[in-house]
C-alpha cells in the first residue's frame, strides 16, 4: 500500500521535449513508472523515449487514459501549465519547477481549492511509493520499499535523511517532497492525513524547515488526530531572520514567527519526537515504531 | 528584492498616492541645498535596509540650513546596524496629528493575499499584530478579482479609521494593492499613512519588496537593484547566480539544495563551530560552478575552513568530485583547509576521484563537519 501513487499510476509528463523534463521522464520510465504520454504545445505527434507527445494536456489524458502529471515546464509559463492539469481533470500533479513568482501560484492555488486534484509542489523533489513508481526527480536507488511514511519541503535533505533509513533497514511507503515554496498545494497536513490512513505506514517522518507557520499548524494535527507515531526533523536552527535561506518559502520573519525553535516546540508539544542531526532520524523511527 | 524608502517613494508618487515632497542627496552640499529648496522644517533620513532606522540615529530633524547640514553630515557616511549610509533623503517634514498603518502583503498559510488597515500606524506593525491582533483590519483578496473596492472601503471601516478621512485612506489601500499585483510585490506598507489637521493624508515612509522569483517581468524594478547596494559577497554570490547568505562564523559551507546547506550549518552549530555562510550551489554541479562557490567562499576574511557536502541524487558524485578536482587545481595555493563529504549516486566513485593532496575526504557529513570546525579552530587557536 502506499499513498496517492502506485504502479497502475498512469503519468503523463509536461514539458518532456525539454532537457530536464526528457532526461527525468527517462529516469522516470527506468525506475518503472508509468508514462504514458508527453504535454508540449506544438510538438503533437513527436515521440520521447517511445513515449506519444500531445499538443496539449487534455488530450494526452483523453488518449493515454492519464491520471497524473509531472510538470517540469519553466517558471514563467509554469502556472499556465497547473491551470492546464486541472482543467484536465487529473488526480495527481506534480510540480517540480523552481522559482515561480508566487502571485502565480497564488492564483493557482485559488483554482486548486475549486477542484479534487492533489498538487504537489511547487518547488519539490516529486513523490514516490518505492518499487512501484515515481513522479519527480527522486534518485530511485536510495529508496527501498517499507512501512515508514515521508513527508519533506526539502529535496537534498529528504535524500539524506532516506539514505540513513535504507541503510538501517528501514524502508519507505511512499516518499513525499511537499516543495520549499511559501505558497504550495499538498501541505503537510494534507499528506499527514493520507498516511493516517494508509494502514501499512506505520511511522511518518516528517521534515520541516524554517519559515511559515505549516509545522506548528501541523504539530496540532498530529496532536489532535493522529494514530501513527511521527518523528519530526527541522532544519534552520541557525538561520538569521529576515534571510531567505535559499527556497524561497524558508524565511524568519522579522518579528520571530517561522523560527525552528517555535517548530520543534510545537512538535515536542504535541508528542513528536524531534531528531538533533539527520541520522538520528532513525534512531527515533526505531523508537517510535 | 527590497527597495529604498526613496525608491518605494517614487513608485507609489507615480501611481497617485501622495508623498511628502523630498530629494535624494548623497553629499552633506546636495543634502543642505535639498532641504533649502524643500523648506523647513525637513526630515533627512538615511536610505539603508536597517529596521529601526530613527531609534539607531538614522533619522533627524532640522528646522533650517544649520541643523540640516550638521544632520547630514552625521548620518552620511555613518555605521548603521552594519552598514554605511551612503544616501540620505531629504524630505518635507509632516505636522501630523494621527498615523495609521497601510499594508499588502501575501498570507501564506491562507495561500492569498491580505490588505491591512490600522489606526495604530508609526509603530512596529508586528509588534502590534502580536500584542493587539484585533487592531488590524484584514481583508483576503481572490487573486483573480483583486482587491474589490467594498473590501478597501470594509478594511478601513473596520480598523476605525475617521469617516471623513476614510475615503482617502481606501483609496490609497486600492491603490497600494493594485501596485502590489502589477508589480509582484510581495510586501508593500506605508507605515505611518499621516494625518494633518487639515484632513490631508500622506504617505510618510514606504516599504516595496518585490518577489525575487518575478524579477523576469518586471524590468523597470530590477533596473533598481544597482542602486539598492548590499553584502559584496552577496552581490558576487549573486552574479554567480548562488543562493548565498552571509553569516558572521569562520566555517564556510558550500552543499547542494536548500534544506541540507540549512542543515550542514545546523551540524556546525551542532559540533561547535560558527557557519560563515549559507551557499547553495544546485543541482548538477560542473568545475566551473565548483570554482566560482570556492571563490566566493574564500574571499570571505572570516572563513577559516570550508565544508562541502553534496548529496548526489540525479547529480553524479563523480562528476563532482572532477569538478572540485580541476577547481581547486586552478588555485595556486588553497587559501583554507577543504573537506568534502560526498552521499548517494557514484559516491564511491567520486571520493576515489578526489585528489586528497588539495582536500580530505570525510564518509559522513557528521565526520566532514566536525573536521571543518576542528579546522577552523585550529586556524582561531
Amino acid at each position: 500500500m502506499s499513498v496517492l501513487v502506485d504502479e497502475d499510476t498512469r503519468v503523463i509528463v509536461q514539458g518532456i521535449t525539454g532537457g530536464e523534463g526528457e532526461f527525468h521522464a527517462e529516469q522516470m520510465i527506468e525506475y518503472g513508472t508509468n508514462v504514458v504520454a508527453g504535454a508540449v504545445p506544438g510538438k503533437g505527434g513527436q515521440e520521447v523515449h517511445g513515449v506519444p507527445v500531445y499538443d496539449t494536456v487534455n488530450q494526452a489524458a483523453r488518449e493515454a487514459e492519464a491520471d497524473a502529471s509531472v510538470v517540469f515546464v519553466p517558471p514563467a509559463f509554469a502556472a499556465d501549465a497547473l491551470f492546464e492539469a486541472l482543467d484536465a481533470p487529473l488526480d495527481v500533479v506534480v510540480a517540480i519547477t523552481e522559482g515561480i513568482p508566487t502571485q502565480d501560484v497564488s492564483e493557482v492555488y485559488e483554482q486548486l481549492r475549486r477542484t479534487d486534484t492533489h498538487l504537489i509542489g511547487p518547488n519539490c523533489p516529486g513523490i514516490i511509493t518505492p518499487g512501484e513508481t515515481k513522479l519527480g526527480i527522486l534518485p530511485g536507488n536510495i529508496f527501498e520499499s517499507g512501512e515508514v511514511g515521508l513527508i519533506s519541503r526539502s529535496g537534498t535533505l529528504t535524500y539524506q535523511i532516506v539514505d540513513s533509513l535504507t541503510q538501517r533497514g528501514i524502508g519507505q511507503s511512499t516518499a513525499v517532497g511537499i516543495g520549499g515554496d511559501p505558497i504550495i498545494g499538498t501541505g503537510f497536513i494534507d499528506a499527514l492525513e493520507l498516511f493516517e490512513a494508509d494502514p501499512d505506514t506505520e511511522a511518518v517522518v516528517m521534515c520541516g524547515e524554517i519559515g511559515g507557520e505549516d509545522e506548528e499548524e501541523a504539530a496540532r494535527y498530529i496532536a489532535e488526530y493522529m494514530d501513527t507515531p511521527v518523528v519530526g526533523f527541522i532544519a534552520g536552527r541557525t538561520a538569521p531572520p529576515g534571510k531567505r535561506m535559499g527556497h524561497a518559502g524558508a524565511i524568519v520573519s522579522g518579528s520571530g514567527t517561522g523560527t525552528a525553535e517555535s517548530k520543534i516546540q510545537a512538535l515536542e508539544n504535541a508528542g513528536v519526537p524531534v531528531a538533533e542531526t539527520p541520522d538520528e532520524v532513525a534512531d527515533l523511527v526505531e523508537e517510535v515504531r | 528584492m527590497r527597495l529604498h524608502e526613496y525608491q518605494a517613494k517614487r513608485v507609489f508618487a507615480d501611481a497617485g498616492i501622495p508623498t511628502p515632497k523630498s530629494e535624494l542627496a548623497s553629499t552633506v552640499e546636495e543634502a543642505t541645498e535639498a532641504a533649502e529648496s524643500i523648506g523647513y522644517p525637513v526630515a533627512i533620513k538615511a536610505q539603508v535596509h536597517v529596521g529601526g532606522r530613527g531609534k539607531a540615529g538614522g533619522i533627524k530633524l532640522a528646522d533650517d540650513a544649520e541643523e540640516a547640514r550638521a544632520a547630514a553630515g552625521e548620518i552620511i557616511g555613518m555605521n548603521l546596524k552594519g552598514y554605511e549610509v551612503d544616501r540620505v533623503l531629504v524630505e518635507a517634514a509632516v505636522d501630523f496629528v494621527n498615523e495609521l498603518y497601510v499594508g499588502v502583503t501575501m498570507d501564506r498559510g491562507a495561500g492569498k493575499p491580505v490588505a491591512m488597515v490600522s489606526t495604530k500606524g508609526g509603530v512596529n506593525i508586528e509588534e502590534v499584530a502580536a500584542e493587539d491582533p484585533d487592531a488590524i483590519a484584514r481583508e483576503h483578496v481572490d487573486p483573480a478579482f483583486g482587491l474589490h473596492p467594498y473590501q478597501a472601503r470594509k478594511a478601513v471601516y473596520d480598523a476605525g479609521v475617521d469617516r471623513e478621512i476614510a475615503g482617502d485612506v481606501a483609496s490609497i489601500l486600492s491603490t497600494l494593492y493594485d501596485l502590489w499585483d502589477e508589480k509582484d510585490g510581495s510586501d508593500a506598507e506605508i507605515n505611518p499613512v499621516m494625518i494633518t489637521d487639515e484632513g490631508e493624508v500622506i504617505a510618510a515612509d514606504a516599504v516595496f519588496n518585490v518577489d525575487d522569483d518575478a524579477l523576469f517581468r518586471q524590468s523597470e524594478i530590477a533596473q533598481l537593484q544597482g542602486e539598492t547596494g548590499g553584502d559584496d559577497l552577496e552581490t558576487m554570490a549573486g552574479e554567480y547566480g548562488f543562493d548565498y547568505v552571509r553569516l558572521d562564523g569562520n566555517v564556510g559551507v558550500i552543499g547542494n539544495g536548500a534544506g541540507l546547506v540549512m542543515t550542514t550549518l545546523d551540524m556546525v552549530d551542532h559540533y561547535g563551530g560558527s557557519p560563515a555562510n549559507f551557499l547553495d550551489i544546485g543541482g548538477g554541479a560542473k568545475a566551473g560552478r565548483v570554482r566560482n562557490a570556492l571563490e566566493v567562499v574564500f574571499a570571505d576574511d572570516n572563513v577559516d575552513s570550508v565544508v562541502f557536502n553534496i548529496f548526489g541524487g540525479i547529480t553524479r558524485g563523480d562528476e563532482v568530485a572532477r569538478g572540485i578536482n580541476e577547481a581547486l587545481a586552478e588555485f595556486e595555493e588553497i587559501p583554507n583547509p577543504v573537506t568534502v563529504r560526498l552521499a548517494g549516486t557514484n559516491s564511491a566513485e567520486g571520493m576515489e576521484i578526489l585528489n586528497t593532496d588539495l582536500v580530505t575526504v570525510q564518509g559522513t557529513l557528521e565526520e566532514a563537519v566536525q573536521r571543518a570546525v576542528a579546522d577552523a579552530q585550529e586556524v582561531t587557536a
